[in-house]
């Protein structure tokens, strides 16, 4: 019980953090500062309007693959992994 | 060859291909027509996922709306990818554990009660039908396009296709079809992206063609079109918003969870093998949505750049400037000829003037040039990404190959939610609630049958969309988000809620989402029955209909938190069984009960 328990913990963790890098590039760069970051320009656009349009999605695939990664070796770790 | 020919060609060939794949891997028992038998590779069933994820709303609307949104459509490209994220760390992992044929059962067994399983049914098919409205309308722009008849027409043949292909074939038969259809349509939606780019910039990755200077030397090519379009009295592409932050920021999160919260998705995820699986297809899924994904900011702005130079051709307020009607090129008319594309000609000069007659300042100004109103007095949005090649001047294989990938963009999302319709209704509530007595062979038909209804309600409410394409389908998406996520979330990550905080919280949720929707969009989108108009002034804090899911999700969470604290707690075997969905080992493959 306490290995499932320690192995959920260190899960929440994972995904709290990935989370917040989740909500930071969209919600925050995408959004909220995308004024502020447009000062900023990589070729001929905004900072801002790069990470709404084209930088969010970059970073949600390597959330995703990073979770993934993680997962598969916390699975071993707390011997909870299939097969 | 012209241009009809080929189109017939490319769209017959690829439809013999998806027909035959059905075919050959048809459905012969429930497993394989709910979740094709588990047997399908994480890399195969993320592609199949994309194409099921991607329909008419992200090929053949999306790129529209950004071409006329521009920074403001941001919200589709964050919301419908960022979705996968909540999907792959959130959902897919516990739901493949739990192992079962439907969402709706997972509610069920979860919550230990019939009630949230129906409520669950409930939600799913008022979700999954405005869904599949909007591929409807989908559908018939590419039809009527295709075979040059008005929208209505081109709404019924298409609705005839999608009723022989996915009744036949079943999630296996589906699955497959679907990775063929995800070839046909990301080969067709980068293909002309690829050429416009070049021609536009000289450079031919669209990711990098939007950062890069015009090929012809003046200045980066979204200072140009942030010029061309304020030129018209239009907001400037790059800082537009739509509606305000808040609103963007309502929208953004309204389609990550419901992208999250959409049964015909998290389906895909119990048909991979293991909870590793189940993992990385998420991630591969995103992999070729991203590859549409980011191709569209290209193919939505240079459509726009492409469209104003074609009418705007010399400077504003010159008479010259603008193109005379007679002269206007082939595609115009063919446009014209659906009636998505229309021209007025106010002023009587035989020319047409395109600007934005709102902008009271430019209003002005336009007068003094003689202008008399905007004169293209209907730019269905939703034409962009068909017209665009058209629009660019590329070859005619190119637009052939553009009509077939619009089709098998919403041909595969619409046998996609037909099927979790189908599913909801012959395994949730007639095997499982209704007449368990019922065989395999029956369920199957029931399944079908289902199928057929789903269609023709559909097609009914396509003749009268609410809204473009993509505006449809995000209404779907704020009804999924704000009744299957939380539920599906918090069965998940709260072992204290219980059945009557579900219950609660899912019919909270649905109803504050469908009552905002409905009363500004009319009662079941029929026109004319909102009783408060569909204007900014009447949004609560500004934040429009299709924004409004995450309100509803927000008071489904804290409704279903609340009534569980005051009401008895789970009993021990669901906490048993919360606990094992937890953890990935022991997972078996889906089997029935």
């Amino acid at each position: 019980m306490n290995n499932n328990a320690g192995y959920w913990k260190e899960n929440l963790r994972l995904v709290v953090i990935l989370l917040t890098i989740w909500f930071v590039v969209s919600f925050l760069f995408g959004i909220i500062l995308v004024d502020t970051l447009n000062m900023i320009r990589i070729g001929g656009v905004g900072l801002g309007f790069w990470f709404a349009q084209q930088g969010s999605i970059y970073v949600f695939l390597m959330l995703i693959y990073v979770y993934t990664k993680k997962m598969n070796a916390l699975d071993r770790k707390y011997n909870v992994h299939e097969d | 060859m012209d241009l009809t020919t080929l189109t017939y060609i490319f769209v017959g060939t690829t439809f013999a291909l998806y027909i035959g794949i059905a075919f050959w891997a048809r459905a012969s028992t429930t497993g394989e027509f709910y979740v094709a038998g588990k047997g399908i590779h994480p890399v195969a069933n993320g592609m199949a996922t994309a194409a099921d994820w991607m329909s008419a709303a992200s090929f053949i609307s999306m790129a529209g709306l950004i071409a006329f949104n521009g920074y403001g459509a941001s919200v589709f490209l964050m919301g419908w990818t960022g979705g996968y994220v909540l999907l792959a760390l959130l959902l897919a992992p516990y739901l493949r554990k739990f192992g079962k044929f439907t969402v709706p059962e997972f509610i069920g067994e979860r919550y230990y009660s019939r009630t949230a399983r129906i409520v669950a049914v409930i939600c799913l098919i008022l979700a999954s039908i405005t869904y599949v409205i909007g591929q409807m309308k989908g559908i018939g722009v590419a039809f009527s396009r295709f075979l040059e008849t008005d929208y209505d027409t081109g709404l019924y043949i298409g609705m005839g296709i999608v009723f022989v292909y996915s009744v036949l074939g079943g999630m296996k038969g589906i699955t497959y079809t679907q990775i063929a259809q995800y070839c046909v349509l990301i080969f067709a939606y980068t293909v002309p992206a690829v050429f416009i780019s070049l021609n536009i910039t000289g450079n031919p990755v669209p990711q990098l063609g939007i950062l890069s200077g015009m090929s012809d030397g003046s200045g980066y090519m979204m200072d140009k079109l942030n010029l061309v379009v304020s030129d018209l009295g239009f907001n400037e592409y790059t800082t537009q918003v739509l509606g305000s932050k808040l609103n963007m920021f309502a929208y953004t999160l309204t389609l990550m969870i419901g992208t999250a919260g959409l049964p015909h998705v998290i389906i895909r995820f119990f048909t991979v093998p293991r909870v590793k699986d189940a993992r990385s297809t998420a991630g591969w899924a995103l992999v070729f949505i991203a590859i549409l994904y980011t191709t569209a900011p290209a193919v939505g702005s240079m459509a726009r750049l492409n469209f104003m130079n074609t009418i705007q051709t010399g400077p504003v307020g010159e008479i010259e400037g603008n193109i005379k009607y007679e002269d206007r090129p082939q595609w115009f008319k063919n446009w014209e000829a659906t009636g998505l594309l229309q021209f007025e000609d106010k002023n009587g000069d035989g020319r047409i003037q395109y600007y934005n007659e709102k902008n009271k300042e430019f209003a002005t100004k336009a007068e003094t040039y003689g202008w008399k109103g905007n004169e293209m007095v209907k730019v269905d949005r939703d034409i962009m990404v068909l017209a665009n090649p058209e629009i660019a001047k590329l070859p005619n294989w190119v637009i052939a190959l553009v009509v077939a990938g619009g089709l098998a963009a919403a041909l595969s999302t619409a046998a996609g939610l037909l099927l979790a319709i189908a599913s909801s209704i012959s395994h949730d509530l007639l095997k499982g609630i209704f007449k368990p007595s019922i065989t395999e062979s029956q369920e199957l038909m029931a399944g079908r049958l289902a199928m057929v209804g789903a269609i023709a309600a559909a097609g009914y409410f396509g003749l009268h969309p609410p809204d473009f394409a993509a505006g449809t389908v995000a209404i779907a998406f704020g009804l999924a988000a704000s009744s299957i996520f939380p539920a599906l979330m918090m069965g998940i990550f709260n072992k204290k809620v219980n059945r009557t905080g579900a219950v609660a919280g899912m019919i909270t949720g649905i109803s504050i989402t469908m009552l905002y929707v409905f009363q500004h969009k009319g009662i079941m989108f029929i026109p004319d029955t909102g009783f408060l108009g569909d204007m900014s002034p009447n949004w609560f804090f500004g934040i429009s209909p299709n924004a409004f899911g995450c309100v509803g999700a927000l008071a489904n969470f804290v409704v279903a938190i609340a009534v569980s604290k005051v009401t008895a707690p789970p009993p021990e075997h669901i906490q048993h069984l919360v606990e094992d969905i937890r953890i990935p080992a022991g997972a078996s493959s889906a089997t029935e009960h």
